[in-house]
């Protein structure tokens, strides 16, 4: 005999590319270990720590990637017991986010609506109290739900519950700075009120003021949506009545994996072709400068056109293999990054080769070749650790394209499966929505600022990883 | 020089089997000439007779790469892979799947694609090297500080925002010019002028971020100092020494994609409605037409080709230190 409980109340559900997020977590953690007890990495990242504006984008980076990482801890939930005992599990995926924003999932109305609205953005015929009918705007299902009389309650109401969510954000700093300065204080061996002295003054090394006020606006953001998005759309609803809101916070993950993944399924192809062209030189050279010269001149969008429906075909054979159209979309998401990284691995490659090219004539890779060391063992002891930091930059700095691609490919319809919440599909949808009258114009808005968002934070963080460890602009 | 050139076109040509033979088994592997054929009639008519009758009047009859019914060459040389691919390479594009001459439409689409590439392009470039040597000029004061960051935000604006504001602002609300179209000759200009604009403004921030890097290098050079050391002023130093050896590296970068203009730009010829390469180019994918893709694919690889060729010979034409061997 079995109860629900916490334990059981969950079956684990894990996709494909919820195993690439977390191989990705592990191989960032594996990275930060290391560079720890290596003082040439250190230094880099020292310096990227003292630099304010990448310390703030780093900071709203975390935030976007804790939403992703919540969002990559997928489940079945519990619906009951089974007659045998055992527990019943739903068929439906859902995830930890979803979980945690569970009003703003279930929060559906019937169509559009813009934002803060009480009222549908179409005229229904509604059935007034004595049994007539006449054409008007309906009231919403949520949207404002809890209020009598909308037209004259509803901007006391927002302001009272925004006035509230940012006094819940100012404690709950307040909380942090105290937390933090305690701790510093211990580590410093000083008092908090002289840690919190120069940390206002801006005299620290790590630049806490602005990472804090970054922390501040994030956190806000968070508690206005936890006291206004549960009781209104605050982007609206899109056209089958999803809260735009959560539709923006779930295509977080989509980007995320699109911009992450994609570099993690090339990287290993890049850096073992492009270091054995340099190293080994001769036919080997050749044969791989012409296989990225082949694939880099095919124009980028046919291969990844091509690609996508070879995946379509593929998936219509074998329905067998993918039970859920959560699984499909899945698939197609990860053979998506694969094909992408296909296009874009040859430019890192022609970097790398380029560079083992001279490091190969380095004197102490001649030294090792005297004494014998054998070819596998130079690249991994020698050459491979000194191209680090061009694989880093070139990772670092393709992130924000491959961002912004997925909503290019999407609306030339060779992106992320149609059913998959994406910025890209949300463009896409809304860009015909521009037509109408009234214009529908917030989900366009909505995909927009969190794309804008997300990659202006990982340009800006990108370029201090940039400007920190290549050699060039250090000696400058 | 010309033995430079004529290896490097020589050494084209397996890259081209390969670009083709990647194009083939992509498209074939996803589409078997039956699914072509099925696509190609529509529902009605699809009859075991007809699939095969399409087959042959579109050649799709014979085995793909390997013929093992002939002898000799044949077996090699009677396949659908050398009967569509190998008269590309005297660039004989043949009929599409729906029966249209390849080349005619290549012919006809290019001069729409040209029409927005080339304004855009230079336009973008003036605009670009202006404002990078504004940046130069005003560098490490709050006027460089604030364009740069400036440069950051607008590249991280995706390009599909700029084309729907553009679209909504010019044409919705000020009623400027025509949403979307074209027409041939000078009537045409209303619907050029809005593409053009909109690919210049997408382009500033990277092009502006990357050429002021470019002027920054040069100004740090030993004959700047030299040229201040004998008086002349910072704005002479910046436009008759800084300028002209700056535009060596953006001179060789543009090089490289102007071959690349005839296939216009994908994503505004298909929003602004223009019948140019790029829209082409979608319209074929869309509709799985196999003949028009590797006709684009062959095209936009021979183009690659040439426009790294160029981009070599225009170094030793700028460069003299250069030499190619």
């Amino acid at each position: 005999m079995s109860e629900i409980s916490f334990i059981n109340s969950f079956e684990m559900n894990v996709l494909w590319t919820d195993w690439l997020v977390y191989i990705l977590l592990g191989f960032i953690t594996i990275f930060v270990l290391y560079a720890r007890k290596h003082e040439h990495l250190r230094a880099p990242w020292r310096q990227i720590l003292t630099r304010r504006l990448a310390m703030s984008a780093c900071i709203v980076l975390l935030a976007f990637a804790s939403i992703g990482i919540l969002d990559s801890v997928h489940f079945h939930k519990a619906e009951g017991v089974k007659v045998d005992g055992s527990v019943r599990y739903s068929s439906e995926v859902t995830s930890l986010f979803e979980q945690l924003v569970l009003p703003l999932k279930s929060n559906v109305e019937k169509t559009y609506s813009a934002p803060f609205a009480t009222q549908l953005y179409a005229k229904e015929n509604v059935e007034l109290p004595d049994g007539s009918v006449t054409r008007d705007y309906p009231r919403l299902k949520f949207g404002g739900a809890h209020l009598d009389n909308p037209s004259e309650q509803k901007a006391a109401d927002v302001t009272q519950r925004s006035f509230i969510a940012i006094i819940q954000a100012i404690l709950f700093m307040m909380l942090i700075i105290l937390l933090l300065a305690a701790w510093l204080a211990r580590s410093q061996h000083s008092d908090i009120k002289t840690v919190i002295g120069t940390m206002w003054r801006g005299e620290t090394q790590l630049p806490w003021k602005s990472m804090l006020a970054t922390l501040f606006v994030v956190i806000v953001f968070v508690s206005l949506v936890m006291q206004l998005g549960t009781v209104y759309h605050i982007f609206g609803t899109d056209k089958v009545g999803q809260d735009v809101l959560y539709l923006s916070l779930k295509s977080i993950r989509t980007g995320l994996v699109i911009g992450t993944l994609t570099t993690l399924i090339m990287l290993p192809f890049a850096i073992l072709l492009g270091i054995m062209a340099g190293y080994f030189r001769g036919w080997v050279d050749d044969l791989i400068q012409y296989i990225y010269t082949t694939l880099s001149s095919v124009p980028d969008i046919l291969l990844i056109a091509a690609g996508v429906l070879l995946i379509q075909v593929f998936i219509e054979n074998n329905p067998d293999l993918f039970p859920t159209l959560q699984h499909r979309a899945d698939a197609k998401l990860v053979f998506l990054c694969l094909i992408l990284g296909i296009t874009s691995w040859t430019g890192l490659c022609r970097l790398l080769r380029g560079e083992s090219l001279k490091l190969r004539e380095a004197d102490y890779i001649q030294a090792a070749q005297a004494f014998g060391v054998p070819n596998l063992k130079i690249i991994l002891r020698h050459i491979m650790p000194n191209t680090m930091h061009i694989v880093l930059i070139v990772v670092v700095l393709g992130f924000s394209g491959l961002v912004l691609a997925e909503a290019v490919l999407s609306y030339v319809g060779v992106g992320v499966d149609p059913s998959m919440i994406s910025w890209g599909n949300m463009i896409n949808g809304a860009r015909l929505e521009m037509a109408r009258e009234p214009i529908v114009w917030w989900s366009l808005v909505a995909a927009f600022i969190f794309m804008f968002m997300l990659v202006l934070a990982a340009n800006l963080f990108a370029d201090a990883v940039r400007d920190a460890f290549d050699p060039r602009l250090r000696s400058q | 020089m010309l033995a430079y050139i004529t290896r490097r076109l020589l050494y084209a040509i397996p890259i081209l089997i390969g670009v083709n033979l990647i194009t083939f088994a992509l498209f074939f592997v996803v589409n078997t000439p039956d699914n072509i054929a099925r696509l190609q009639l529509g529902v009605k008519n699809v009859t075991p007779e007809a699939i095969e009758k399409w087959k042959v009047n579109h050649g799709y009859d014979k085995p793909l790469l390997y013929n093992d019914k002939q002898e000799g060459l044949e077996t090699v040389t009677d396949t659908i892979f050398y009967k569509k691919s190998i008269r590309l390479f005297v660039f004989d594009f043949g009929v599409s799947d729906e029966g249209r001459d390849i080349s005619h439409d290549i012919y006809t689409r290019m001069w729409p694609s040209l029409a927005i590439a080339i304004p855009g392009l230079i336009v973008g470039l003036l605009v670009n090297i202006a404002l990078s040597m504004l940046l130069a000029f005003f560098r490490a004061t709050y006027i460089d500080l604030v364009g740069v960051i400036t440069g950051v935000v607008l590249l991280s604006i995706s390009i599909m925002f700029y084309i729907i504001l553009g679209q909504f602002v010019m044409s919705k609300l000020w009623h400027l010019v025509p949403i979307s179209g074209y027409t041939e000759g000078i009537d045409g200009i209303k619907f050029l002028i809005m593409p053009v604009l909109i690919g210049v403004l997408a382009g500033i921030g990277s092009g502006t971020r990357w050429y002021r890097t470019i002027f920054l290098e040069e100004i740090n050079r030993d004959y700047v100092r030299t040229a201040r050391a004998k008086g002349l002023s910072e704005l002479r130093v910046l436009f008759r020494h800084t300028l002209h050896n700056a535009m060596i590296p953006i001179l060789t970068g543009v090089v490289v994609i102007i071959p690349s203009l005839f296939l216009g730009s994908l994503l505004t010829e298909s929003f602004f409605g223009i019948p140019g390469l790029g829209s082409y180019t979608i319209d074929a994918i869309h509709a799985q037409d196999f003949s028009v893709v590797r006709a684009m694919v062959f095209l936009g690889s021979v183009l690659y080709i040439v426009g790294l060729i160029l981009t070599d010979i225009s170094y030793t034409l700028v460069d003299p230190r250069i030499r190619l061997n």
